[in-house]
């Protein structure tokens, strides 16, 4: 009997953590990981901040592999085309075949993009996306001093590409169909205060409209809004949210509605059950939280890969092994899901889920709102999640006191 | 070689995430910066402070040996 291989296909940070988990729980076969970018996994979120605007290499944002994952065999550029479970092959855009013993699915996400008519959707047509390195080369040579940007969307990425390309001397414009930026998750009023910082900075908001019409044949020269209004641009960048990566796994039964539906194991869930051997892992992964409640959610905060890739790793490495594996699965497995964002001189932190909370459960925890700040986001009397503005070591201290993990 | 802490202080924003992955190492200061408590911790804290590396945000921290 050769030696059992574990293939993990997305080479982000997800594919990283589940490759270095499977390790640090015992698992000495082989393990290959497949990813389509060119790079080795990186860091994605300075790519909206301070990468755009300082030192925007892949040297930088590499992620340090663990010693114990050193002899992990990487496969980049290649991308698994189909997957056939019950057979346990993976077969991949170069036309290579590989079987496993064990499945890691990590495909991540990709760019949503406005399904407008118009110039090319490419840095020559001057419409961007910020997800991959590529992109944000691409975005950054055209983020030039006076260039007139427009940013369609003004969630957590669209705005800090805003603030990025103010600094950079840009004119910026951040369109949305939302009232406010940032409103889902942080609430109306947070949001309306960091519209005004944004403001104070520069960034012209169109809050409630669309987008009509891209004007330009080779490049965009204006975008249209709904409301009529015409916006000369040089830059239009698209941060209008994610689609997940999983049409490679299409045809196995798997509930693919959002993500990969999975367990608190992360196995993906069909309707036979739960199917041992395979994990899903990172943005992809929808699964429960008992932290909060049954209700399996997708979270794409960067926690999420690091906190997923080590309980693939520990549920396969089990599995794999032979030992043990019930108990594993049984453990109570409840991440605290966090982000952060900075927006100019501002920096939030957020643990927990605040879009789980209830519209009349927001309320100012500490300081105020019009300076440093910690906002409490509740249901009913939980409290499933804390934002803070500035306020590190406050907002911090919530962390344990988010949602209602079961006693260990 | 034992084992060693380095935190890249360029890099550094004081999230303050490795603290709690290995309070034995790092800790928020009153001042609400990051400080190294050990720079050489014990092996046995190896696996606590990979932890910590990982989830620092700005990828900051490295172990050697």
């Amino acid at each position: 009997m050769g030696a059992q291989r574990v293939l993990v296909v997305g080479a982000g940070m997800a594919g990283l953590r589940s490759a270095e988990g499977l390790r640090a729980h015992g698992f000495t076969g082989e393990i290959l990981v497949v990813g389509d970018e060119s790079w080795a996994p990186y860091n994605r979120p300075p790519l909206s901040k301070e990468a755009l605007h300082g030192d925007l290499s892949h040297d930088k944002l590499v992620f340090r592999v663990r010693s114990n994952a050193s002899d992990v065999d990487w496969r980049h550029g290649v991308s698994a085309r189909r997957v056939d479970l019950e057979q346990r092959l993976v077969h991949l855009d170069d036309g290579e075949v590989v079987g496993y013993d064990a499945l890691v699915a990590a495909t991540g996400v990709s760019a949503r993009r406005l399904q407008i008519p118009g110039p090319p959707q490419t840095a020559a047509g001057r419409r961007h996306v910020i997800r991959t390195l590529d992109d944000a080369i691409g975005l950054r040579a055209a983020l030039v001093p006076d260039a007139k940007v427009v940013v369609l969307g003004a969630g957590f990425i669209g705005c800090e590409v805003a603030a990025t390309a103010v600094k950079l001397g840009c004119e910026v414009h951040c369109v949305a169909i939302d009232p406010f930026p940032m409103v889902r998750p942080l609430g109306p009023e947070l949001a309306a205060e960091l519209q005004r910082r944004h403001e104070a900075h520069g960034v012209v908001f169109h809050l409630g409209v669309g987008v009509a019409e891209f004007v330009g044949d080779h490049h965009v020269t204006d975008v249209v809004l709904t409301d009529g209004t015409r916006l000369g641009t040089d830059v239009v960048l698209e941060a209008l949210g994610s689609r997940c990566n999983v049409e490679w796994l299409e045809g196995n039964g798997l509930d693919l509605a959002d993500g990969v539906l999975a367990d608190t194991a992360l196995r993906p869930v069909s309707e036979s059950g739960a199917l041992d051997g395979v994990a899903v892992v990172g943005d992809i992964a929808r699964f429960p939280n008992l932290r909060f409640d049954e209700r399996a959610l997708r979270v794409e905060h960067w926690s999420i890969p690091t906190d997923t890739g080590r309980r693939a790793g520990a549920v396969l490495s089990a599995y794999l092994a032979g030992e043990g594996y019930d108990d594993v699965v049984a453990v109570s497995w409840e991440p605290l899901p966090s982000f952060w964002s900075d927006q100019f001189d501002i920096r939030l932190q957020s643990y927990g889920m605040p879009g789980l909370a209830d519209p009349d459960g927001i309320r100012l925890l500490e300081g105020d709102l019009h300076d440093e700040c910690v906002v409490g986001y509740h249901r009913g009397a939980e409290l499933v999640g804390v934002v803070g503005v500035g306020m590190l070591r406050v907002v911090n201290s919530y962390r344990d006191k988010v949602g209602h993990p079961t006693p260990t | 070689m034992s084992l060693k802490v380095v935190v890249d202080w360029d890099l550094c924003q004081d999230h303050g995430q490795c603290a709690f992955a290995a309070p034995e190492v790092f800790e928020i200061g009153a001042d609400g910066r990051m400080h190294v408590l050990v720079e050489e911790p014990d092996e046995s804290l190896r696996n606590k402070v990979e932890d910590a590396a990982d989830v620092c945000p700005v990828q900051a921290i490295t172990l050697q040996g």
